[in-house]
């Protein structure tokens, strides 16, 4: 059985964790919840770092059930904490190759050389002193530390959230390259939507020590029953390629199954994989295609699903061609007025399209 | 130089070999038991370390008092060894070391202890990650990071035991070859008005600590700088 099983259950003074779920080993799982939730906690308990009682199935391998315990030097993984925690009596070289030399050489997948070229590393291999990095290049060597013990699965918690925006930008292109070349799959803890929105591929949601929920992105981020729907940047995520560039208006248009966007010139070659996102604030309904519209993007949708929101506010799912799901936050009173209501045909029309890659 | 004796000389070499024999086996003994005081959580913790520092605060006399009541003839210490054929320990060398390291024991265990609640779980548990096994984490990782704390327990360690006197008089007396150490050779000096003797060797003790300290701060100096 390819996928990993984990239930755990841990009783502290003020918390309780009680969460199971499963996932499949490919891409990025995002463990998602707002801090307090046990996302970590729960992290920790897979890595063996915290002893819970529970069961941990990663493939065909036993971790932990009644029975068993591996202790964490043992378990096929690799960590990246929070903080790059980078040891300081080593040099970056021998931090990046400190788990490395501790796997048989066919364990090895891969070389020192490949992860160092791999991360842009070359120009600080060299250096003797940890602490001479930045915030970003430490994550990054912490991050090629890990990935060169060459684990069967890469556990990740909060690796952007120490760092400023600018370092966090710095190293997202390597999280999503790490996502796309190689085979790796990622348990990736978080709290920014953004963040899950643009790497994960598959979405375990915490709240109050407990799984809520769990299954593929597209899928979990529409489910109208979730939290997550009804946050302020809820929105669901498109996958797209690069269809055209309009050099006279600056646009580009992507194409995914079930239509087309406009968006911004993307700096990207013609037919790459992108992914946007769509947020429920910034999609209106009419229920005729209008005209004279400044809006560049109308889809033609289906209603799915209408859930109350507050007093005033409904929120709606549509779907947009075979799969493609839409979310649009609307008041009551348009609702009534449109007489919007599930399996009507309506245009969804899209404000704004955040690019993720 | 007539104006030390031979019986001096003899004394200075005791001291010495009394303060490296001491300081070796209390790092062997120092290292387990502040690696176990950092890191557990059982109840009788705080008996362990307060057992530990009593003889920071318990005087010199007492704690050779009490040694000497142990290691004697009669004590529990003594009948071991009358047992196990080595005699009693008090007027011999071994019974010198062993006091000096209950007498020392907390200035090695302190600084260790401090260095390894220092560096926290995280290092670890990055190297547990890493596919280090305990002992390995403890050896590539916990040792080098506590590297300071060691040093600062071998400085104190040493320079306590060289300058040891109301444990070592209580417990070793002043035999000559075997348990004379500088500071009671000292004493003796004093005691029978030998001024001159005695400067020579206090002055001379003053000098070695201080050349002592000096060269391991510096080593000290260098290291940290090449750790960081």
């Amino acid at each position: 059985m390819s996928g990993i099983r984990a239930q755990f259950r841990l009783q502290r003074d003020s918390f309780a964790l009680d969460a199971e779920f499963e996932a499949p080993m490919r891409g990025v799982t995002a463990i998602f919840g707002h801090s307090g939730s046990g996302k970590t906690t729960l992290l920790r308990c897979i890595a063996g770092l915290e002893r819970a009682p529970g069961v941990l199935h990663v493939n065909d391998n036993v971790w932990q059930d009644e029975k068993t315990f591996e202790p964490v030097h043992k378990r096929a993984l690799a960590y990246v904490f929070q903080e790059a925690s980078l040891f300081p009596h080593l040099s970056v070289r021998a931090n990046l190759e400190y788990g490395y030399q501790r796997i048989t050489a066919a364990q090895r997948k891969v070389k020192p050389e490949q992860v160092i070229e791999w991360l842009g590393l070359s120009h600080l291999v060299d250096r003797r002193d940890v602490h001479s990095l930045s915030g970003g290049e430490r994550q990054r060597v912490a991050i090629g530390r890990a990935l060169l013990v060459s684990p069967d699965i890469l556990l990740m918690d909060e690796p952007l959230s120490a760092l400023d925006t600018r370092s966090k930008q710095e190293i997202l292109p390597y999280l999503e390259r790490l996502h796309r070349e190689l085979d790796i799959p990622v348990l990736y803890v978080s709290h920014a939507m953004d963040e899950v929105t643009r790497l994960a591929d598959h979405l375990v949601l915490m709240e109050k020590g407990k799984v809520i929920a769990s299954g593929e992105l597209h899928e979990t981020l529409a489910r109208l029953d979730l939290p997550i729907a009804h946050f302020d940047d809820a929105g669901t995520v498109i996958e797209a390629i690069v269809a055209q560039h309009d050099e006279k208006y600056h646009l580009t248009r992507l194409d995914f199954v079930g239509g087309e966007l406009w968006v911004g010139k993307v700096d990207q070659p013609f037919g790459s994989d992108v992914r946007a996102r769509v947020l429920a604030r910034d999609v209106s309904i009419a229920t005729q295609a209008p005209h004279g519209s400044s809006i560049n993007n109308i889809l033609n949708a289906r209603i799915d699903e209408i859930r109350d929101e507050g007093p005033d506010k409904v929120l709606v799912r549509m779907q947009v061609g075979a799969s493609q799901m839409l979310l649009s936050r609307i008041t009551r009173r348009s609702r009534d007025h449109l007489g919007l209501k599930p399996g009507l045909f309506v245009c969804a029309q899209v404000k704004s399209v955040a690019l993720m890659s | 130089m007539s104006i030390l004796t031979p019986d001096d000389l003899q004394a200075v070499w005791l001291t010495l070999k009394l303060a490296s024999v001491s300081t070796v086996l209390l790092l062997c003994i120092a290292t387990p038991l502040a690696w176990w005081l950092a890191h557990s959580t059982r109840w009788y913790k705080g008996l362990v370390a307060a057992c530990v520092a009593l003889p920071l605060v318990v005087p010199p006399t007492v704690l050779g008092f009490y040694l000497l009541l142990l290691m004697g003839p009669q004590g529990m210490v003594g009948e071991f060894t009358r047992w196990l054929g080595i005699g009693a320990l008090p007027f011999t060398f071994a019974g010198l070391v062993i006091g000096s390291i209950v007498f020392s024991l907390p200035f090695a265990v302190q600084p260790i202890q401090n260095a390894f609640e220092a560096m926290g779980k995280r290092p670890l548990e990055v190297a547990a990650t890493l596919r280090a096994s305990p002992w390995d984490r403890f050896l590539s990782v916990a040792l080098p990071l506590a590297r300071p704390g060691f040093l600062t327990a071998i400085i104190l360690a040493f320079a306590h035991t060289v300058g040891e006197f109301g444990v070592v008089l209580m417990l070793g007396g002043s035999i000559p070859g075997e348990t004379e150490v500088l500071s009671v050779a000292i004493y003796t000096h004093v005691e029978a008005m030998e001024y001159s003797e005695a400067h020579w060797l206090a002055g001379g003790m003053v000098l070695f600590s201080f050349l002592v300290l000096l060269g391991l701060y510096r080593v000290g100096g260098n290291w940290a700088k090449g750790a960081r």
